[in-house]
């Protein structure tokens, strides 16, 4: 059973921001005000074409405040598996879409003394609000946010207006980086970083993070992971009586929704751990690609997170 | 009269050296210094060029040659709690990310250097903690709010009111103090003998 908080809205602006990077404004169809949210938080959004249905979750960019509309980023990925390609081709102002209310899984720890925030591409997003709630707040912080190219990034410019030398912009194009070791070295004790960005910057960062001293607690990070690729394989639903086929670029939970069951998610990238789903009998090897389930859970073959990992093999029950 | 125990009470899983903490600030107070001594063995002799050393004696006076020679970058002796409290506040004040913390001594003690380490915007659960030394409490009175150092029967007697206080577990880590509750508030009188629990 998932928690039923979607929400009828209505596309009111699109703005192409950069090269393949648009920004969709939402409102309620019914003309009402938004829940207010913290800035981190993301929504999901219902996709309904000839592919089915799909769900994917997008970081809120607007003001945390503000309750008229709200405002999340797209990237056309080259390789996507529909869901930015629905979004850059199919949606047109006024298209009618169902969203999620906000859920956040990636807070400002509010009793920092200061925040650092590093951002990747397409992960400025869910920064953009945590900065509002931070300069409301009168906080403390500072961005350090890479781009491809100045036409690439999407917001330096709106971010360098509204927060001034508190942003700072880095442009591969023109060979300069985030000196991410430097700004490590020099950070007032109760610093709390966020990263968001491509894996590889994720990983990295963190690593040079603790190899700096800084204790887990002071490190934030979320990884906007898509449920990957792979065979296609059927699998047995036990409770619901069901034998469901999943695709090869479908998620396991896509396949149960497309089939009508009611399974319960939230981030729909690994992270939560709230569609955990325990497996009742297995013939094959499980493909576990979640950040959440430890490395004991994982060979233990006992639970699955559908949103993002698969399988391979003759036979999959699951408790559904 | 012991209570049974609860989630608030305190767990202190010990002493761990981050070997890439780029500085250790050490809160010992009297046998805590043995925690010290037990992770020189541990741990090598390489992150002490590295660490501070803030110690409050007590009746253990006997440590702090002992603290001398393993030679950190700087040992200082605090003649009372709250001067180590002022420096340790200092300290925090003007200290970078890479500091680790780490606490030894009685749960009081512990309690009230996590005080000042939160205020600093620490998260106390990235500070190690060893409890070392007397199980003596540190209590607040429910009622009147006094709190009393070195707790070490239940029930006992308030510094504040006076009124007979039940020791519980149930702990506040912003007071960094136990909990006392009347014992017998309904029927006065009634209070059961007083039992030496935390020596």
């Amino acid at each position: 059973m998932s928690i039923s908080t979607d929400m009828p809205m209505r596309v009111a602006e699109i703005t192409q921001v950069a090269d393949r990077v648009k920004r969709f404004r939402l409102e309620r169809r019914d003309g009402g005000t938004l829940p207010y949210f913290s800035g981190g938080a993301h929504v999901v959004v219902t996709m309904r074409d000839a592919g089915g249905l799909r769900r994917n979750a997008y970081s809120l960019m607007s003001a945390p405040h503000e309750s008229s509309a709200y405002a999340i980023s797209v990237l056309h990925v080259e390789k996507s598996r529909g869901g930015s390609q629905f979004m850059h081709e199919q949606v047109d102002l006024g298209t009618e879409l169902t969203v999620s209310q906000p859920v956040n899984l990636f807070p400002v720890d509010q009793r920092g003394r200061r925040h650092l925030f590093l951002a990747g591409g397409i992960g400025i997003t869910p920064f953009m609000a945590m900065l509002e709630q931070l300069e409301r707040g009168g906080q403390d912080f500072e961005l350090h946010y890479a781009i491809r190219g100045r036409s690439h990034g999407a917001y330096w410019r709106e971010l360098q207006g509204k927060f001034g030398g508190r942003v700072n912009v880095y442009c591969d194009a023109e060979k300069v980086f985030i000196p991410v070791a430097k700004l490590l070295d020099d950070q007032p004790l109760g610093t709390h970083l966020y990263v968001c960005g491509p894996t590889g910057m994720i990983d990295a960062t963190l690593t040079m993070a603790r190899h700096a001293g800084w204790p887990q607690q002071n490190l934030h990070f979320e990884r906007f992971l898509g449920p990957p690729a792979g065979n296609a394989f059927r699998v047995i639903l036990q409770r619901s009586g069901m034998d469901v086929a999943v695709e090869g670029r479908q998620s396991i939970l896509e396949a149960v929704e497309a089939a009508g069951v009611d399974a319960p998610f939230l981030c729909r990238g690994g992270a939560c751990g709230q569609c955990a789903t325990a497996v009742l009998g297995l013939d094959g090897a499980l493909e576990h690609n979640d950040h959440y389930l430890s490395d004991a859970e994982k060979v233990s073959n006992s639970k699955l997170m559908i949103c993002v990992s698969r399988f391979k093999g003759r036979a999959l029950v699951l408790d559904l | 009269m012991r209570t049974p125990a609860i989630k608030s009470r305190p767990v202190y899983a010990g002493l761990q050296v981050n070997p890439h903490a780029r500085r250790t600030l050490f809160a010992l107070q009297g046998e805590g210094a043995k925690a010290l001594f037990e992770q020189v063995e541990r741990a090598g002799r390489e992150f002490l060029t590295r660490s501070e050393v803030l110690f409050l004696a007590g009746n253990s006076v006997q440590h702090l040659a002992g603290l001398q020679q393993l030679a950190p970058h700087l040992v200082r002796q605090a003649p009372n709690l709250d001067s180590l409290l002022q420096r340790l506040r200092d300290d925090l004040a003007i200290a970078k990310m890479g500091t680790s913390l780490q606490v030894a001594g009685t749960e009081g003690f512990i309690g009230q250097v996590l005080q000042v380490a939160m205020d600093s915007h620490i998260d106390a659960a990235s500070i190690c903690t060893e409890h070392r030394g007397s199980l003596a409490r540190r209590v607040q009175c429910v009622h009147c709010k006094q709190f009393t150092d070195g707790v070490t029967h239940s029930p006992f007697a308030c510094s504040g009111c006076g009124l007979g206080l039940l020791v519980r577990d149930h702990y506040s880590r912003r007071l960094g103090a136990f909990q006392g509750v009347n014992v017998d508030a309904e029927a006065p009188g009634t209070a059961p003998s007083l039992e030496e629990l935390y020596p």
